[in-house]
């Protein structure tokens, strides 16, 4: 789900309403697929490589990243989940609460962190994220893959690996799950 | 020469019943009381749709001054009464230095002279209220002191008590008592019960004052002493007092209006203008209260008008002075909060107090020829909201702050002269 | 909720709210760096008139890693002696611009006085008899921790009740969860009334023993003893103290605790205090995770904000 976008886009806590899809269950697996052959390529293998889930929206890419490539390079690198929710530039301007734990099974110092998101956008949880990652450990570099890039950005962020560049309009809303990729607006709950 | 006043168009209210009249003052007394609107003078005072009532008399008032003028002045507390009807006032001696000498006593009453109110003075039982040793009481009788009293505090010694009860009998002053057991009352800042619990706030359990009540019952009976029970808060204090009085003996009492219109709840905010001694208690003793002030057995309404100067009760609720103003706001709620007949209101707080303090004679009389001119002129229907910063006191602690009222003073008259008038203080 | 003064204000939600929140505070301080930027910028002040290292501390743990600043207004020193009142006190303090006061006081009902001279948020660190709210949410925390939740559990109080502003914070957390609370205190420690407290009373500790699954002892003071509380220390702990033999009647999975600091020999024998069952030093390590929820909760998760309509045309976090 759009959970991030939907909490920190008015009117916050609303529904996502679809209008288009933009991609079905098959382009997603196609996408994630071709991802984990560029991660083992772009890494030279997958010694040291973390992969770190965003939450809630990246979890889900985190793990089907993994699955890919234990079948590609026959391991599975470590997996972990982060909440970026203490590491954001608005606290205090929004509501702010964790949804969800954050888990990093293994010390970050030295290793290759790949961070998984679903979308990005303005690039600022991404920002958060990599604040938060150094609170683990100072690791030798970190990389980011999206099922999503919608384009927006505000800050000097940009991904390594990308599902999906979708262009889109500032008040549209992006909902990227392993199901499909859909395109619509976040309208007031009744 | 002063003016003569003519109060026109009110509606005559004393000991003796009702009339529609206007009444004449010249001289400081009252000249005419007729209902044909032929009456002249100097000024007019309209009393449209308003009780001409004999001034309000209140025994229980803390003036102040000497000590404390940060909280009060008499100057102030008297112009705090004047607007609250009163025409005379019970000065209270727990000031700083107490009145227990003639010297602070004369000084009290020098103030008080030209003042909007007819300022009485009470004097201190003991030496300094320490409770240990005996107040000059001849002397201070000398003067005029007809009320004598620790109040702030009780006389805990039940020996010295009982000489003073005999000294008393001897001069045929009477003896008021604060009644509050220190030991078993014990600092608590509230009342001790379902309240004080759940809010943390160390109690005084409605014994503390009961066991006094018992003791100068009983003292009473032994030395034969007039013994005046001050603002009494709880159902079976009134019981005691009822029982003292069945058998015959002269015990009167006071309630105030706070004890009959708040309970311990109010404590619920921690805000210390709540903080009061006696403390506000339960919704059962506002009962027994209210229902001993309509039955007779409570005598009068007095106000322990108790001025802190503002910062003091801004501190935690436990630190803060206890003490609540009364002057004026007393009247609007004995006139509404009762459920009584406005003659038998009006003379809870005027006549009946008024007798026990022996000033009959110039206060709360019958509104006859002849009368010295103590008179408050009410409007019974007048809303007004009670803003602290308004009030002639100089401090602000009223537990009423913000309510509307139904009940004020127009005018007031002392010895002849109009003290407020149209609800404004005129000295 | 712009405060926290008591857990009488809060409801069952509300204190879930916060012990899932302090969920994520506890993996902060697993982190290499425990420290979050999440409240930079805020400032914290500290107005402790009563002496208190252990919560004090506590407290400014949880800010500092939540990048909080904080100030201590030390209350020993001069102006609170010139006799400047509690009103000028806290106006200093809110001219110099702080988003939370956390404030202890030996009188009950100061942390409400103060919200109406702030305007900041007002976090009650105990007062008087009254409560000590963060306390009983680290309680609560700590005995979901052991046994997995705190609704229908048995827990006995144990003590001081009447002077005790954890009891009644706990009484009030541990009954909004589930729980069944028994008082047990000889009468004259317990509270004049307990009307209006959803608890039971007992007087006789081992009557209750055998069937609770929580044994929480308060603090006996020595003081209480020339108020003619009680006869003596040694009679209170014949009779209250959590011996070694009473502990060995409790069952299997019951946790011991303490709010501290723990009079050993007194309500607790020295050699049950270290027991694994006693679980006290989880509750002062909790201390900080519960406190850095709290902070985070008032100052940074932006729950008193006004969510629908009027937001600034800014960017949104994704």
């Amino acid at each position: 789900m759009a959970e991030r976008e939907r909490r920190s886009t008015p009117p916050f806590g609303g529904v996502f309403h679809a209008r288009t899809q933009v991609l079905d269950a098959d382009d997603v697996r196609r996408a994630v697929w071709r991802m984990a052959h560029e991660i083992i390529e772009h890494n030279h293998g997958l010694d040291e490589v973390v992969l770190i889930g965003l939450q809630t929206g990246g979890v889900m890419f985190a793990e089907a990243l993994g699955e890919a490539l234990e079948k590609i390079d026959g391991t599975r690198p470590p997996l972990g989940s982060l909440d970026v929710a203490f590491h954001r530039d608005d606290i205090g301007l929004r509501p702010v609460l964790p949804t969800a734990v954050t888990d990093i099974p293994v010390d970050l110092t030295g290793q290759v962190v790949v961070l998984v998101d679903d979308v990005l956008f303005t690039g600022r949880t991404i920002r958060a994220a990599l604040d938060a990652v150094h609170t683990y450990g100072r690791p030798r570099a970190i990389q980011l893959a999206v099922m999503v890039d919608r384009g927006h950005r505000e800050l000097p962020i940009r991904p390594d690996y990308i599902g999906k560049n979708l262009p889109t309009r500032r008040d549209e809303v992006v909902n990227a799950t392993l199901e499909s990729v859909e395109l619509g607006e976040v309208v007031k709950e009744r | 020469m002063s003016k003569s006043v003519v109060i026109r168009g009110g509606r005559v209210v004393d000991a003796y019943g009702e009339r529609a009249a206007d009444v004449l003052i010249d001289d400081g007394r009252i000249a005419a009381v007729s209902d044909r609107g032929d009456l002249t003078a100097d000024l007019v005072l309209d009393a449209g749709g308003c009780v001409v009532a004999p001034g309000l008399v209140d025994l229980h008032t803390h003036l102040r001054q000497p000590g404390k003028e940060e909280a009060e002045t008499i100057e102030t507390g008297a112009r705090a009464a004047a607007l609250g009807g009163f025409t005379c006032v019970l000065a209270m001696p727990n000031t700083s230095p107490p009145i227990d000498s003639a010297g602070v006593a004369r000084e009290v009453l020098e103030l008080g002279r030209g003042t909007c109110c007819d300022v009485r003075t009470s004097a201190a039982i003991t030496v300094g209220r320490q409770g240990t040793q005996l107040t000059p009481m001849a002397e201070l009788a000398g003067l005029g002191v007809r009320f004598f009293t620790d109040d702030g505090s009780g006389v805990q010694d039940g020996r010295l008590m009982r000489r003073a009860m005999e000294y008393a009998t001897g001069l045929g002053v009477t003896l008021a008592q604060h009644c509050e057991d220190d030991v078993l009352a014990a600092g608590g800042a509230m009342n001790e019960g379902a309240w004080s619990s759940r809010l943390g706030i160390p109690g005084q359990p409605a014994e503390a004052e009961e066991v006094m009540v018992m003791r100068d019952v009983a003292l009473a009976r032994l030395t034969g002493a007039r013994v005046h029970f001050q603002h009494l808060s709880t159902r079976r204090s009134v019981d005691l007092v009822a029982a003292a009085k069945a058998e015959g003996l002269p015990a009167t009492c006071e309630v105030t209006p706070h004890h009959f219109t708040l309970t311990d709840e109010r404590c619920s905010t921690y805000d210390p203008v709540f903080k009061v001694n006696p403390p506000l208690r339960t919704d059962d003793d506002v009962a027994a209260v209210r229902a001993g002030l309509a039955g007779g057995t409570v005598d009068c309404i007095a106000t322990d008008h108790a001025p802190h100067a503002p910062e003091t009760k801004e501190a935690p609720f436990d630190q803060a002075p206890p003490g609540m103003l009364g002057l004026e706001t007393a009247l609007a709620l004995a006139l509404t909060q009762l459920g009584l007949p406005i003659d038998q209101a009006l003379g809870l707080l005027s006549w009946r107090p008024s007798a026990i303090l022996g000033v009959a004679e110039v206060h709360g009389g019958p509104i006859e020829p002849g009368r010295r001119a103590n008179l408050c002129v009410v409007d019974p229907a007048a809303r007004w909201t009670v803003d602290p910063a308004a009030l002639a006191s100089r401090s602000r602690n009223t537990p009423y702050a913000g309510m509307t009222l139904t009940g004020r003073v127009r005018h007031t008259l002392l010895a002849g002269e109009p003290v407020v008038i149209d609800a404004e203080a005129q000295r | 909720m712009k405060h926290l003064l008591g857990i009488e204000d809060l409801d069952g939600d509300d204190i879930e709210h916060l012990l899932t929140l302090t969920d994520s505070f506890v993996e902060v301080g697993k982190r290499r760096m425990p420290k979050v930027p999440a409240l930079q910028g805020r400032t914290v002040t500290w107005l402790f008139y009563e002496d208190s290292t252990r919560t004090r501390l506590s407290f400014e743990q949880a800010a500092k890693r939540l990048s909080a600043d904080t100030l201590s207004f030390s209350v020993s020193a001069s102006s609170v002696k010139k006799g400047e009142s509690l009103r000028d006190t806290v106006e200093t303090i809110e001219a110099m611009g702080v988003d939370a006061i956390v404030v202890r006081h030996g009188s009950a009902g100061v942390p409400r006085q103060i919200t109406q001279w702030v305007s900041g948020s007002v976090i009650n660190a105990g007062d008087g008899w009254h409560e000590h709210p963060t306390q009983a949410l680290l309680d609560c925390f700590t005995i979901r921790e052991h046994l997995g939740g705190v609704g229908g559990l048995r827990i006995a109080i144990v003590g001081d009740v009447k002077h005790s502003r954890v009891a009644r914070s706990d009484a009030w957390a541990f009954t909004k969860l589930g729980a069944q609370v028994t008082l047990v205190a000889p009468p004259t420690l317990l509270p004049p009334s307990l009307d209006g407290w959803p608890v039971r009373a007992s007087h006789d500790l081992d009557a209750v023993l055998g069937d609770v699954d929580v044994v929480y002892l308060l603090r006996m003071q020595r003081e209480r003893m020339t108020e003619a509380l009680v006869p003596s220390l040694r009679e209170y702990t014949a009779c209250y103290g959590l011996t070694r033999r009473r502990v060995d009647r409790l069952g299997d999975k019951a946790i011991v605790m303490h709010p501290g600091p723990m009079n050993r020999g007194v309500e607790i024998a020295a050699d049950v205090a270290d027991l694994p069952r006693s679980v006290v030093v989880d509750q002062v390590r909790n201390g900080v995770a519960v406190r850095m929820a709290v902070l985070f909760d008032l100052l940074g998760s932006g729950r008193g904000l006004v969510t629908v309509a009027d937001q600034p045309q800014g960017s949104t976090l994704t």
